[in-house]
């Protein structure tokens, strides 16, 4: 397939049109354009095209692109896992109902929705469930304003201040502040997972509570986490689980019977919904019996009605199809899977933390970049490139930021033993022409629609738009 | 027990995926955790279903919603959505992709949002859009807050009373946790001082009346503040647009571009500004930029700007966007041009104008004082409107949504047929015979 290079305005003919519309019942005149002020006198520049010029142009640009059914891709904190097309199929059911509907009208709609929370239930330990947030980082936002909000019943107000590890998501802090709290960060230890003793120097009356993802983003388990809780707890902080990790620990053991008090489960990495080129997703937020009351206070109040509905209803599907027997796999499957990748590189590539890891682990670059004098060594931004040459997504890159040559890799449970197999062949061969050919690397992709974009240029003189004459 | 069709592992992969890890069980893969954790037994969780089996549950769950005939809109509006759309979103390779973080893999992903923030521009007249955010109410506080990161020493947002009730409450328990104050008034340009970094307005009124914008601008702009408006793209290609009015800010839902109803998503937020506003618009940007070989590709830029480099000194914590519904949006545009959009709010206009005029003549509602409008209309009824909303309801309509006021809100799109009109009329006058007894 050739390079398409045409934008859908570079299509436009004056005249052309690619959808009926009716004309409405009744004869009012229509006022458009009367020359009062609220109405527009010229026309959005919008294309002008035929229903084929649309379907095909789309068609196109669909094939310059990689998705999950297209091949592996084992991008670290991402879970991309296979979506089950059936779980595609049945949202348009649902497609006719106004989100204001009347209750009585819209029953099978609360069902579907108090079932799935039922389901989040019985996997992560947490007792109720608000759908509201339309994503991981949503939720995140919507776990902490629960948070401050309990400390607020209690007459509490404090507790100003949250420890994030070094190690969290970067929407952790950001959300944080968000909420008007102010992230402490919590050092990890050398053998990457949080310390108590690093810990209990930072609680105090100030403490909302700490905010962890576990298995952390270097796939590490926090095995110290019943002492963190007792810490925290102890202080009168709470603990919030940053459900990104969520999947090798589905089936094993739950969040809530490790002292979490609230979390955010992403349906869109966990429970196989697609991933949509960066959403929709959804982010419901679970808590312990304790915090009901102020969940149901910011239930409902985050987004225009009921978040991202759609996306609960294939997860609530793909939730029958796991069921009580199935779920058992899942996540020793997607552990299983990341450290047989680990321990079939390890000899080509860095591994800062030998341990076994859960779902992902990180390398932290090439073990021989075939740097030499004068001939700059390939770094994991050129492996990355190199990776999709071969056919394969990158691994996520540069996080976390504890190394300088981050490459995270996730496989899930949804691939073979042969695609893994095909994996680390390759990967193993992209560090045999690292060290003998950097600059193979360097100039990779090679057989990509388009070749590494300037994007310095890019940043400094930003086009962010179509315009007829650039 | 039968096989789950998307987890390959044979018992002899497993065995050999353990064998070279060094392990000899997949309990063994945890043996970090402390056994206290483990969770013994089963889970809660009914017996895993089958396809076919999934299949019939959900269809079973939905057929106990009530299909209604939507004359309501507040935020969500019933607009048809021509077949291309999901034969096109649902192609996998759109679907089933990330964020595009590899762009030479992700052509597709960048040139429709690409396209999609051009068509935001051109429908609100701003020289900016990002990639889109989770809704509209939620873009209304990103707007919100890119007032107060602009505006120096400064945190007071006043909204307008006339804004939809959705996204009143979303700006006010977002309020609640910093970042802004709000305050909610029905004439915001009066309050206007020298704390205010922002004020928020409707282009169009929670009534349905269309917002003459004239000197609101002039007014914000005088007092050091900038002026965001919330607005139908929809609506846009007919009416004066945000940056016409003078904002600095368009914001809104991208839902009445062709996406169903859905009981409520997903949907797309959007949000354009200035250029000079560009470096504190949140969220993820397109630029044009070109390859090696010199060939025009695009690529998430500005990304100095983003969580996960500014961690808690970004200005949100939005990493994702509703990429899936932006490309929903955009072919939808594509589709039906300058001169179909225009049709559609020709066609919603008069119906809307024709349903209106027949409720007045059913003799139930007040001639209530009449701005301009396109599809939504607000009436005051002399019954009960809760009452009346119940009634239609029992007809299979829903319509004549009460508000705060005991007013009913009715709209019309260009999906609603003569037939249903009449039947809606026709409903409406038995419940006057009937409220007359």
């Amino acid at each position: 397939m050739s390079y398409y290079d045409r934008l859908i305005f570079e299509l436009s003919k004056s005249g052309r049109r690619g959808a009926y519309v009716p004309c409405g019942t009744g004869k009012a005149p229509v006022p458009f354009g009367n020359g009062s002020g609220i109405w527009r006198k010229q026309a959005p520049a919008l294309p002008e095209v035929s229903e084929p010029d649309v379907v095909r142009h789309y068609t196109r640009l669909s094939q310059l692109n990689f998705g999950v059914d297209s091949g592996f891709y084992p991008l670290g904190s991402c879970t991309m896992k296979y979506n089950p097309k059936i779980c595609d199929a049945l949202p348009s059911l649902f497609a006719d109902l106004h989100p204001l509907q009347d209750e009585e009208t819209v029953a099978g709609a609360r069902e579907l929705l108090s079932r799935t929370g039922r389901f989040l239930s019985a996997v992560t330990g947490m007792k109720h469930f608000t759908f509201s947030p339309c994503a991981g980082a949503h939720g995140e936002l919507t776990g902490l304003m629960i948070m401050r909000r309990f400390h607020e019943m209690r007459g509490d107000t404090a507790r100003t201040r949250i420890l994030v590890p070094d190690s969290a998501h970067g929407t952790n802090p950001a959300s944080a502040a968000l909420c008007g709290l102010e992230p402490v960060t919590v050092p990890s230890g050398p053998d990457g997972l949080v310390d108590p003793e690093a810990v209990k120097p930072l609680l105090g009356p100030d403490i909302a509570g700490i905010m962890l993802t576990n298995p952390n983003t270097l796939g590490l388990f926090e095995k110290r986490i019943g002492e963190i809780a007792s810490l925290v707890h102890g202080c009168g902080g709470l603990l919030y689980y940053d459900g990104a990790n969520l999947n090798p620990l589905v089936g094993v053991l739950r969040p809530g019977d490790m002292g979490f008090d609230i979390l955010h489960v992403n349906l869109h990495k966990t429970f196989a919904t697609p991933h949509g080129g960066g959403g929709p997703g959804s982010g419901p937020v679970g808590v312990c019996a304790a915090l009901k009351p102020a969940l149901d206070a910011v239930d409902g109040k985050v987004s225009a009605f009921h978040g991202n509905f759609g996306v609960v209803v294939r997860a609530y599907a793909y939730l029958l199809m796991l069921g009580r027997e199935h779920v058992k796999e899942l996540g020793p499957f997607s552990t299983l899977s990341a450290n047989y990748i680990k321990e079939s590189l390890r000899d080509k590539y860095k591994l800062p933390i030998d341990s076994v890891c859960k779902h992902e682990f990180v390398f932290d670059g090439l073990l021989d970049d075939g740097g030499r004098e004068g001939v700059p060594g390939a770094t994991t931004l050129d492996v990355a490139k190199r990776l999709l040459d071969y056919g394969f997504h990158a691994p996520t890159i540069y996080f976390p930021l504890l190394f300088h040559q981050s490459m995270m890799i996730e496989p899930t449970e949804t691939e073979s033993l042969e695609t893994l197999d095909e994996f680390i062949a390759v990967m193993r061969r992209i560090a045999e022409e690292a060290a003998s050919d950097p600059a193979l690397l360097k100039s990779a992709p090679h057989h990509t629609p388009v070749s590494r974009p300037d994007e310095t240029e890019a940043a400094r003189h930003p086009v962010l738009k179509y315009s007829p004459d650039k | 027990m039968a096989r789950i069709p998307f987890f390959p592992h044979t018992q002899e992969d497993v065995s050999r995926m353990l064998e070279r890890i060094g392990l000899s069980s997949l309990k063994e893969l945890y043996a970090d955790v402390p056994p206290e954790f483990f969770h013994e037994g089963d889970y809660d969780l009914p017996s895993a279903l089958g396809e076919s089996e999934v299949r019939a549950d959900v269809e079973a769950l939905a057929a106990r919603n009530r299909k209604l005939i939507i004359f309501a809109g507040q935020g969500a509006y019933d607009h048809y959505t021509p077949t291309v759309i999901p034969a096109l979103t649902s192609r996998s390779e759109f679907q089933t992709a990330y964020t595009p973080y590899q762009c030479e893999i992700s052509q597709g992903t960048l040139r429709y949002i690409f396209e999609f923030q051009s068509m935001i521009c051109a429908l609100t007249g701003m020289d900016v859009a990002n990639a889109s955010v989770y809704d509209g109410p939620t873009a209304a506080v990103e707007a919100a807050r890119m007032c107060v990161a602009s505006v120096r020493r400064r945190k007071r947002i006043i909204a307008s009373g006339g804004l939809l009730p959705c996204v009143r409450k979303v700006l006010e328990t977002y309020a609640r946790y910093g970042g802004y104050s709000l305050s909610i008034s029905e004439n915001p340009l009066s309050e206007l001082d020298d704390s205010v970094a922002g004020v928020i307005l409707p282009s169009i009124d929670r009534t349905g009346c269309i917002c003459d914008l004239s000197g609101a601008a002039e007014a914000v702009h005088a007092a050091g503040a900038l002026l965001a408006v919330y607005c139908d793209p929809s609506a846009l290609a007919v009416l004066t647009s945000p940056a016409e009015w003078g904002a600095d800010i368009a914001v809104g839902d991208a839902q009445p571009l062709g996406m169903p109803l859905s009981y409520g998503g997903p949907y797309a937020g959007f949000m354009a500004c200035r250029e000079a506003l560009m470096r504190k618009l949140p969220g993820r940007i397109v630029g044009q930029a070109y390859d090696r070989e010199g060939r025009r590709c695009f690529v998430l830029t500005l990304q100095a700007r983003e969580q996960h480099i500014r961690r808690e000194k970004a200005t949100s914590n939005i990493c994702s966007n509703e990429s899936l519904m932006a490309l929903w949006a955009t072919i939808y545009l594509s589709l039906m041009g300058p001169e179909g959009m225009r049709e559609l709010n020709e066609a919603c206009y008069r119906s809307a104008h024709d349903l209106r005029g027949r409720l007045l003549s059913t003799g139930i509602f007040e001639a209530s004082p009449e701005g301009e409008f396109l599809k939504e209309f607000t009436l005051v009824p002399r019954r009960d409107a809760a009452h009346l909303h119940k009634f239609l309801l029992d007809k299979g309509f829903f319509a004549a949504l009460p508000d705060e006021e005991g007013r009913v809100s009715f709209c019309v799109t260009e999906r609603r047929t003569k037939a249903e009109m009449d039947a809606l009329v026709a409903a409406v006058e038995l419940f006057a015979k009937e409220e007359g007894r």
